[in-house]
């Protein structure tokens, strides 16, 4: 992990003494362990802050949005899924960036290792060869870094860049070991007064706080429909009905371009998992038209396209 | 005389102004007869139509949504209608996940001079909707005050 972080640094260093990027974009270490921020290093001096763990959750594709100057950025698989999804819909050009692939080891979830040790006190967690150890006041102990794995990284599909200029490390395994056709849409068996009941059970802790929205590579939106006043789709209370309609046109405007990079889930301060509502849309656009966003520049996203023979069983005959 | 009233449930329905919208007025004209617990809006377009649209109607208490444009390559603007029933399947499963039943919520194309046909799945709606009840998900209401309504009717 310590010989990434050089390299990281090193060829972030490369690139802005040779003028060849404005800013390069990655991770440093938070205020308080386990949490990681992004880090802008516009400065050869700034790249020496850039850090590199299992704890990057941010998705960093979010900061290219609307950069005129030449940016780096330090991506993992779904990251570059991301940057491919925006180059899709022009937010972002391909030769105003500059992709420092990197493979992703899977992230760990600080609330999953908190729930380890509960009640205790963590000073600093460290990283071992699929262990963290973690020690606090009078105590070290060491945790399976499988056990703590964040949903969305246990069963992804392209832990590797998909797109890239410059490699950092070496590419390693695709998959997490997961199955997601297994694991999405965990209601879908249920009948619909249990669904409904799973439903206000997830979203019950929702503040509105919008973090998930914030922390969404996909929300660009100069105006966001939250935002509406005239007239207002969405009202802004914690009102039970007013948090449903939020998730629900949240989820619905992901349809097709979510690439289950988990940003929204690691942002989320009540801890509310809304995989479970996006996990469901991105199986159906899987299975009905068959295609995973992301994996190409010249793709267009599956809703605004068209097939004369997509599926119509839905409707009334 | 003590039989029960038949719960008569409020429909909203997004018609387009190419095709759906005339089908309902020709069978207005033709003095076909459908239920009438149906409210029209009329859309430009279903490739018009946005989620939103639909959830504010079951936030405002509507007991099901009704969405119709034309057949598929009869579209007035080409390929609206194509657009939206990509986006329709998506929204109904989502909907249908969460809890919502299956019978809230429809979708079909009916041409403008399809009256008989509009007759037909208008009467179709209001029986699915009807079996189902009234709505009591999604709905932005003050709780105690509306069940208080409900049950003084």
């Amino acid at each position: 992990m310590l010989e990434l972080i050089e390299q990281i640094r090193d060829n972030a260093r490369q690139l802005l003494e040779e003028g060849k990027v404005h800013c390069v974009i990655g991770y440093r270490q938070g205020s308080i362990p386990m949490r990681v921020q992004p880090h802008f290093a516009y400065s050869p001096e700034e790249t020496d802050k850039m850090t590199w763990s299992c704890f990057c959750t941010q998705n960093l594709a979010k900061y290219l949005i609307g950069r005129e100057e030449p940016t780096a950025i330090l991506a993992q698989g779904c990251v570059t899924r991301n940057i491919a999804g925006l180059i899709q819909e022009n937010q972002v050009k391909r030769e105003n960036i500059y992709i420092l692939g990197i493979n992703s080891p899977g992230m760990v979830d600080y609330r999953k290792v908190q729930s380890k040790l509960p009640g205790r006190v963590i000073h600093e967690v460290l990283e071992e060869n699929g262990h963290l150890l973690v020690r606090g006041p009078g105590y070290e102990e060491k945790i399976l870094k499988r056990d703590v794995k964040r949903d969305n990284c246990y069963t992804c599909n392209h832990r590797n860049p998909v797109i890239y200029d410059q490699l950092i490390g070496e590419k390693g395994e695709e998959t997490g070991g997961g199955n997601i056709d297994k694991v999405a849409a965990p209601w879908e068996n249920l009948g619909p007064d249990q669904r409904w009941a799973k439903f206000q059970d997830t979203f019950k802790d929702c503040i509105r706080c919008y973090a998930c929205r914030d922390a969404c590579p996909l929300c660009y939106c100069k105006e966001c429909f939250v935002d509406e006043s005239k007239p207002q789709w969405c009202g802004k209370t914690v009102d039970e009905s007013d948090v449903h309609t939020f998730h629900i046109l949240r989820a619905f405007h992901c349809a097709g371009r979510c690439t289950d990079c988990g940003a929204c889930e690691s942002a989320c301060p009540m801890g509310i998992k809304m995989r479970r509502l996006t996990s469901k849309i991105e199986k159906d656009i899987r299975q009905m038209f068959g295609f995973s966003p992301g994996l190409d520049t010249q793709e267009s996203p599956p809703l605004s396209v068209y097939r004369p023979d997509d599926p119509e069983e839905f409707m009334l005959k | 005389m003590t039989e029960q009233i038949q719960f008569q449930p409020r429909i909203t329905a997004f018609l387009c102004s190419w095709c759906s919208y005339g089908a309902a007025d020709l069978a207005g004209v033709s003095r076909m007869q459908y239920p009438p617990n149906i409210r029209i809006i009329m859309i430009p377009c279903t490739g018009h139509m946005n989620p939103k649209f639909i959830l504010q109607a079951f936030r405002q208490g509507v007991d099901g949504v009704w969405v119709s444009g034309c057949h598929p390559g009869d579209c007035h603007y080409v390929s609206g209608n194509l657009f939206a029933r990509r986006r329709f399947v998506v929204l109904k499963n989502l909907l249908e996940y969460i809890g919502i039943e299956p019978g809230r919520l429809h979708f079909t194309w009916i041409s403008s001079a399809e009256a008989g046909r509009f007759q037909e799945k208008a009467r179709e709606v209001v029986h699915a909707v009807q079996e189902l009840g009234p709505i009591s998900r999604l709905v932005r209401e003050i709780g105690p005050v509306r069940e208080a309504l409900r049950q003084e009717l």
